[in-house]
């Protein structure tokens, strides 16, 4: 039975660690207000681009003059697999789930005899990768100095990707990162975004418009930026989603902490009672004996 | 006629403006141009330079750095790369893209040299525009 010292420190140590978790807890929460603030004022921008493009896209289809950001290379042999993570852990299986569903997709374009490369965005993803994709992996993207992700953050990153693409490093390029859904749920997505797809369905057919300079013209010049927006809504996602993930992580830990004080505090009284009995019985037995 | 349209600029971290405008002046990729309510429906590339809007509040500038603009007869929307104020403040963020620019332009080469130049001039000229 441990003594009554240890529980004693045990009980004050699960304490502080609380402590941290629920600090921790509202830091998230308050950043995550500031991520989903974020996301949201970004979302006309990104809406209205992807409502042109699909528009645009549509109406100049498959012509073989199409660019090759939409239309290809022609072939598919060589995947590109963009896995956006975050910087930091203790925040549940959020990271862990976006590596997994990018170890899944490697491991298959794998075994169906493709060329896989992998670059990183944020630690905890090459971390996780380093073991078993290592000898997949093309480059790092660093964001830990980062406090709020930017814009331009993306167009680097975008920029990193068009260059690789214009040679010819890869055909098919993919992100990977995490939709934000609600607080309690982050669904890690992959996207492809080199060819550009787009949802047919949002496609306004019949829609007349004049074209400065040319359809095609504007195309070349809208698709590598079509590249730096859609990198850049995924980190916003994936921002709110860490930070959501970690706040429903650290609210489970608070509540863990606080039920295993309590179960401390019971068996702590229980043997402080123990002792206080023995020490009766031996006073008692001590009495007897005179 | 309509006298006023919707005028919306967004630039991808924020929306800048959204309110009805009698008259906006564009820089457009092969020049200037304005859009005023019932405009034929043009889609055009920006190029760097100076958006003046004309409301039923007055005039206001802003200084946008390429992107592109989507005119329709109810409207104009502004979808711009990055988009600031017009306004002495905002010079070093477009010195900042100017100095990125000028970078970009001395590493390519071939058909994209002359664009990058371009773009380069374009930035060059709105700085000297910006008070």
């Amino acid at each position: 039975m441990p003594n009554l010292k240890d529980l004693k420190n045990r009980i004050a140590s699960v304490k502080s660690t609380r402590k941290i978790t629920k600090a921790m807890q509202m830091v998230a929460a308050a950043k995550l207000r500031r991520a989903e603030e974020a996301a949201e004022m970004a979302r006309p921008y990104t809406e209205k681009f992807t409502d042109v493009m699909s528009t645009l896209a549509a109406s100049v289809g498959n012509s073989p003059s199409a660019p090759a950001l939409l239309r290809g290379t022609g072939s598919e042999d060589t995947h590109l697999l963009v896995v956006i993570t975050a910087e930091r852990g203790l925040c549940g299986g959020f990271n862990s789930s976006i590596v997994k569903l990018a170890k899944l997709q490697a491991a298959e374009l794998v075994g169906k005899g493709k060329t896989v490369k992998i670059l990183t965005v944020g630690k905890k993803g090459r971390e996780q990768l380093r073991r078993d994709f290592g000898q997949y992996s093309v480059g790092h993207v660093d964001l830990s100095d980062i406090k709020r992700v930017g814009y331009v953050n993306a167009q680097d990153i975008a920029r990193d990707v068009l260059a690789r693409f214009d040679g010819g490093e890869f055909d098919v390029c993919t992100i990977f990162f995490s939709r934000f859904e609600s607080v309690i749920s982050q669904v890690p997505t992959a996207q492809q975004i080199i060819p550009a797809t787009f949802d047919a369905e949002t496609t306004e057919s019949g829609k007349l418009s004049d074209y400065e300079p040319s359809e095609e013209g504007i195309l070349a010049d809208l698709l590598p930026r079509g590249v730096a927006v859609q990198i850049f809504a995924a980190l916003l996602e994936n921002a709110a989603s860490e930070q959501g993930a970690r706040m429903s992580a650290m609210d489970n830990a608070t509540r863990n902490a606080g039920d295993m004080i309590e179960d401390l505090t019971i068996e702590y009284n229980r043997s402080r009672q123990a002792v206080i009995t023995n020490e009766l019985i031996e006073i008692i037995s001590g009495a007897e004996a005179l | 006629m309509a006298d006023t349209m919707q005028f919306d600029l967004v630039s991808p971290e924020r929306s800048l403006a959204s309110h009805p405008a009698t008259a906006v002046q564009i820089p457009a990729a092969e020049g200037d141009m304005t859009a005023m309510p019932n405009h034929a429906p043009v889609l055009t590339t920006l190029r760097p330079g100076i958006l003046t809007v004309t409301g039923p509040d007055g005039k206001s500038e802003y200084a946008v750095t390429g992107g592109f603009a989507e005119i329709t007869p109810e409207g104009l929307t502004v979808l711009a790369e990055g988009a600031y104020e017009r306004h002495a403040d905002h010079r070093a963020a477009i010195e900042a893209h100017l100095e990125e620019a000028r970078k970009a332009a001395s590493e390519v080469a071939g058909e994209h040299k002359d664009t990058a130049d371009k773009f380069v001039a374009d930035l060059v000229h709105l700085l000297d525009h910006m008070q």
